[in-house]
């Protein structure tokens, strides 16, 4: 059983997994966001509050957060697994034809990480009471973080590397799951890069529009 | 042409190795790079220094024991080649080559450039074979291939086993090898008896000798001397998952 669960082609199918079934999140999680732009608070805060009552979206919290935790774990086994694979590292460094994203998945994700804790803290743990705040009105929390020059800037770095993850987490996701072939392996590499610039620009654009639009 | 070569020297897996610099004047342009090496050697034993030791056998990209790491490129810079269809054209003179040998936790250096591959050749024996009685051979044609399968099945099967997708892959997994060879057989009526017995028990044998897991990251693509496509390894992964 051990074997056929962190057997090399199981550990990245897990991963593969639970990172979709992330990716599905993110665009429900924009379109809550999007409603940040309205001028009127109370769209944004019933959004939130029903995301944060409603049962069915509980048992999605759960997965969401199991998930999370799943990709995380597996995602370091394999990476520490595969820095023994090659104990002795060459001198001169590899230069063979490969594209940039794909060699620092592991830096990429450490960093979304950083920026999910710190979201962490400033939303979630307060819906759970862990952290002070009002869980009703997450729309003036959002817009007090904006309106500091630095989270702003963290927010746009950070949703820059997420769109570099989401790239190569996209089509490597299909290839693990082993749904790709010549014919389909460039539609993915397009449908991938849509998604990596769609959803990451899709969240950077509110604080922009917020700090000088409005 | 003149070379400078940086050249790895390591008396065996346990001892400690380190660069050996050599200046070489007189290689020929149209010399391959493993005829540059056996020409250096004359050189070092015509001076009564130890010669570098470096596998070499067919002298024509087929039997795959070639493979070295030539300035940060498993088989050097020329998509698509093994060492020894490399021809020194490709390099300046005067330049400085770095050569070092297949680094991979499941390849220990034998002796400076060579290293002991005989992990892929046990994943092959844990699965990499189709079972048949002994006797005349039946007539190839009775059972029906479909043409793009069998030619797929041909491009997997030129994997030589070199291990320069190890090499090249940053976390030294042998996927690339093992969707090859794998793939050979799947597509083809004659691999599917054993099909699952065979994905499941060559993934094991990957794993039990210790090569990474794949990012798909393509570097293995990339440098395969007989171009075996990424894909096979999604195929492996659909083998795999069937399996259960
Ligand atoms: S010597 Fe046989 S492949 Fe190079």
């Amino acid at each position: 059983m051990n074997k056929i669960l962190f057997s090399a082609v199981s550990k990245k199918f897990v991963m593969a997994l639970a990172g979709l079934f992330l990716l599905l999140f993110l665009p429900v999680h924009l379109g809550i966001n999007l409603m940040l732009l309205r001028s009127d608070p109370e769209p944004f805060n019933t959004a939130a509050h029903f995301m944060a009552t409603f049962p069915l979206v509980k048992v999605v919290e759960i997965l969401l957060i199991l998930a999370i935790m799943t990709h995380i774990t597996y995602g370091l086994i394999i990476q520490v697994h595969n820095w023994l694979s090659r104990p002795v590292r060459y001198a001169v460094r590899n230069k063979s034809d490969t594209s940039a994203f794909s060699r620092f998945m592991i830096w990429t994700g450490g960093s979304v990480l950083i920026f999910l804790v710190i979201h962490f803290f400033n939303f979630y743990f307060i819906k759970l009471g862990i952290v002070e705040g009002d869980p009703e009105n997450f729309y003036a929390i959002a817009y007090q973080l904006f309106a500091v020059r630095g989270y702003a800037i963290l927010y746009w770095v950070c949703f820059l590397i997420l769109g570099f993850h989401l790239y190569h987490a996209l089509q490597s996701a299909f290839q693990t799951l082993g749904w790709s072939n010549e014919f389909w392996k460039p539609v993915i590499r397009v449908i991938s890069l849509i998604y990596s610039i769609v959803i990451p620009m899709g969240f950077a654009i509110i604080p922009l529009i917020i700090r000088f639009f409005k | 042409m003149k070379l400078k070569l940086k050249i790895w020297k390591q008396g065996d897996a346990h001892s400690r190795g380190s660069f050996v610099t050599y200046d070489l004047d007189g290689v020929a342009p149209e010399m391959s790079f493993i005829e540059m090496l056996t020409y250096l050697n004359e050189t070092l034993i015509g001076k009564g220094e130890e010669p570098v030791t470096f596998e070499h056998d067919c002298h024509e990209g087929i039997c795959g024991s070639c493979g070295m790491y030539i300035n940060g490129y498993p088989h050097g810079p020329v998509k698509g080649l093994t060492t020894c269809l490399l021809s020194m054209r490709n390099f300046k003179d005067g330049e400085t080559i770095v050569i070092e040998p297949w680094r991979a936790k499941p390849f220990p250096v034998i002796k400076d450039l060579m290293v002991d591959r005989n992990a892929l050749d046990k994943i092959q024996q844990a699965g990499g074979f189709i079972s048949v009685t002994t006797g005349a051979a039946p007539e190839a044609n009775t059972i029906p291939v479909n043409k793009k399968n069998s030619d797929l099945a041909f491009d997997a099967s030129v994997c030589i086993g070199c291990g320069a997708c190890v090499a090249a892959c940053k976390n030294a997994s042998a996927m690339l090898f093992v969707s090859a060879k794998i793939s050979q057989y799947a597509l083809l009526p004659q691999g599917r008896p054993e099909g699952k017995e065979r994905v499941r028990a060559m993934i094991a044998e990957m794993d039990r000798q210790g090569f990474g897991s794949c990012s798909n990251t393509g570097a293995c693509e990339a440098q395969c001397p007989k171009q075996i496509k990424l894909f096979n390894i999604a195929r492996l992964n659909r083998e795999y998952y069937k399996a259960f």
